[in-house]
């Protein structure tokens, strides 16, 4: 039976270089709602937290889990909330058909 | 449900994220990918929630508060200050994941947890602590809180090299002992550190420390999945670490700087000690550039950051749009450091109604620039310097730049002959076939639309 420390481990590295590979595909344009919508990815620590807010009754670790769900939210409403309307103003050109360069 | 079953349909909501980012490649299919990713989160949510033993009421006080939070400043938030908004969620998520590890210490109770889970909760706390705080600091800079520049002390690299030294001491006594007192010693260190390690960085660096945070959010997430075990979390992680790390090496290739330079060398301290080379300046004025625009059959605008600090973007807009009426083709070279954060240009003019087409990439505007009849620089600088390119005295020398100098005409809106943020002298500006126009952005991009109409 693998440790899950090793299979987290195998996950991690895979995962990192797809991310590579799918990252190095954006275009520079969409540079900043790659970091604002990755930023919301990386909220998905609210999973943590919401486990977090279970198994006893310690007051400091109910505190710290609130917290921890009131960050994360913030960070994942706000930041794929913020990318949408980042993106909704990326459009072509809306009058005839004018050939862009290059 | 099944702890099998859960982690299965944890993978399921960790591939969205792929698919999301995946969709990024092009602005037809970004913004469905994002929502695609945010419905992988709140599948992610979902699983957390069905048949556990939580706290509903902390979690419903949590989310509220979040979300009011989270869509208050979404929505508010002007482009311009994008880069302070992406510093500040940077470092809330890597607080949420430290504050969950520190949660996990103490209902573990410190000893009960294994090895393996002890240190990964210590990494997770420290990473996070330090995107916290530096994310912060981050924030106050680019919000003008506290000023740009960076602060700097003597012996400032030894004390934060003791600093970390010591932080990673704690950590192993943490580690081996499993006590409280270098648990939160430790996790406060961090949160010290974190300032520390960002107020000797300055304004023009902010877009490499912020690609930078952005990895280490989600470094923290991963640690943060290692110790709960959960696969999406270091999936995620995993991935935004990813975007983080290459975008502060592009970011860096972009400044020709190597990362430890921008971290550690306090740039753009010297002041303005630059040696003016001189020379003659060809003044124009609005009229005169207007009929040069009217009848080029190319255009090619170099934005820089002065131009949104004047606002002048949709001023910029209709300059091209009046110029597109007459079959002028406009296109809008970008370089990557031209904005706050990487993109960031791209960003504002896509906002003052630009169509994505337009707007070109270094690679793309350099070969467009010689069959260029008039090249427009508004408000940027160092990024058009030739000495870049030409000088191997210079400081920015092998920077990659927009080469204006290759357009038949090169007109530089600029309020004066005063040097960049890199504090350099810029040839460009003395050069045959150059001619300056001084005055601010927004009133000189007004001016010509007005000149235009009368040519």
């Amino acid at each position: 039976m693998l440790d899950p420390v090793v299979v987290g481990i195998i996950t991690f590295v895979l995962a990192a270089f797809v991310g590579f590979e799918v990252i190095s595909k954006v275009p520079p344009t969409l540079h900043t709602p790659l970091m604002s919508g990755s930023n919301a990815i990386s909220g998905i620590t609210i999973v943590g937290a919401l486990i977090a807010t279970g198994g006893g009754s310690d007051t400091l670790a109910t505190v710290l889990a609130f917290v921890a769900v009131a960050t994360a939210t913030i960070n994942v409403v706000g930041g794929f909330l913020v990318t949408d309307r980042m993106l909704a103003m990326f459009h072509r050109p809306r009058r005839a058909k004018e050939k862009p360069e290059a | 449900m099944s702890p099998n079953v859960r982690a299965l349909l944890y993978l399921v909501a960790a591939v969205p994220f792929i698919i999301g980012l995946r969709r990024l490649s092009s602005p037809r299919t970004a913004r469905s990918g994002n929502t695609i990713a945010a419905g992988g989160m709140l599948l992610a949510v979902v699983v957390t929630l069905v048949e556990r033993d939580v706290s509903w009421s902390v979690i419903a006080a949590g989310i509220a508060v979040g979300s009011a939070i989270g869509v208050v400043a979404a929505v508010r938030v002007k482009m311009t200050a994008m880069p302070q908004l992406v510093a500040l969620f940077n470092g809330f998520g890597g607080i949420a994941s430290a504050l969950v590890a520190g949660a996990e210490f103490i209902r573990a109770d410190g000893q009960a947890a294994g090895t393996e889970t002890m240190l990964t909760i210590i990494l997770s706390v420290a990473i996070g602590a330090v995107t916290f705080t530096g994310s912060l600091v981050a924030y106050a800079k680019l919000q003008g809180i506290v000023r740009g520049a960076p602060i700097t002390y003597p012996g400032q690299r030894l004390v934060n090299l003791l600093l970390t030294g010591g932080l990673i001491g704690i950590g192993a006594w943490a580690q081996a002992t499993h006590e409280i007192v270098p648990f939160w010693g430790g996790a406060g260190l961090a949160l010290f550190l974190g300032i520390l390690l960002v107020i000797p960085i300055g304004g023009a660096d902010m877009p490499v420390v912020i690609a930078l945070l952005n990895s280490m959010s989600g470094l923290a997430a991963a640690c943060t999945g290692f110790v709960i075990n959960n696969s999406a979390l270091i999936i995620g992680g995993a991935l935004v670490g990813a975007s983080g790390v290459f975008l502060t090496t592009l970011m860096c290739r972009a400044m020709n700087r190597p990362l430890s330079n921008v971290l550690f060398g306090a740039f753009g301290t010297e002041g303005a000690a630059a040696v003016t080379t001189g020379g003659i300046v060809r003044r124009t004025t609005a009229d005169d550039v207007a009929i040069a625009l009217a009848y080029a059959s190319q255009v090619v605008v170099v934005p820089g950051y002065g131009l949104a600090v004047a606002q002048a973007q949709h001023a910029l807009r209709d300059l091209a749009a009046g110029l597109e009426r007459r079959g002028v083709k406009v296109a809008y070279g970008i370089h990557p450091v031209a904005g706050r954060m990487p993109g960031h240009m791209n960003v504002l003019l896509a906002e003052a109604d630009v169509p994505y087409e337009q707007l070109l990439d270094l690679d793309a505007t350099n070969s467009l620039l010689p069959r260029t009849d008039v090249v427009l620089v508004v408000g940027a600088n160092d990024v058009v310097n030739p000495s870049a390119r030409d000088d191997p005295s210079s400081p920015i020398y092998g920077m990659p730049i927009a080469e204006v100098d290759r357009a038949a005409t090169v007109v530089v809106i600029k309020r004066s002959l005063s040097p960049g943020f890199a504090g350099i002298d810029n040839p460009l500006f003395y050069r045959d076939g150059t001619l300056m126009l001084f005055a601010d952005a927004k009133a000189a991009l007004t001016e010509l639309d007005a000149a235009l109409a009368s040519v």
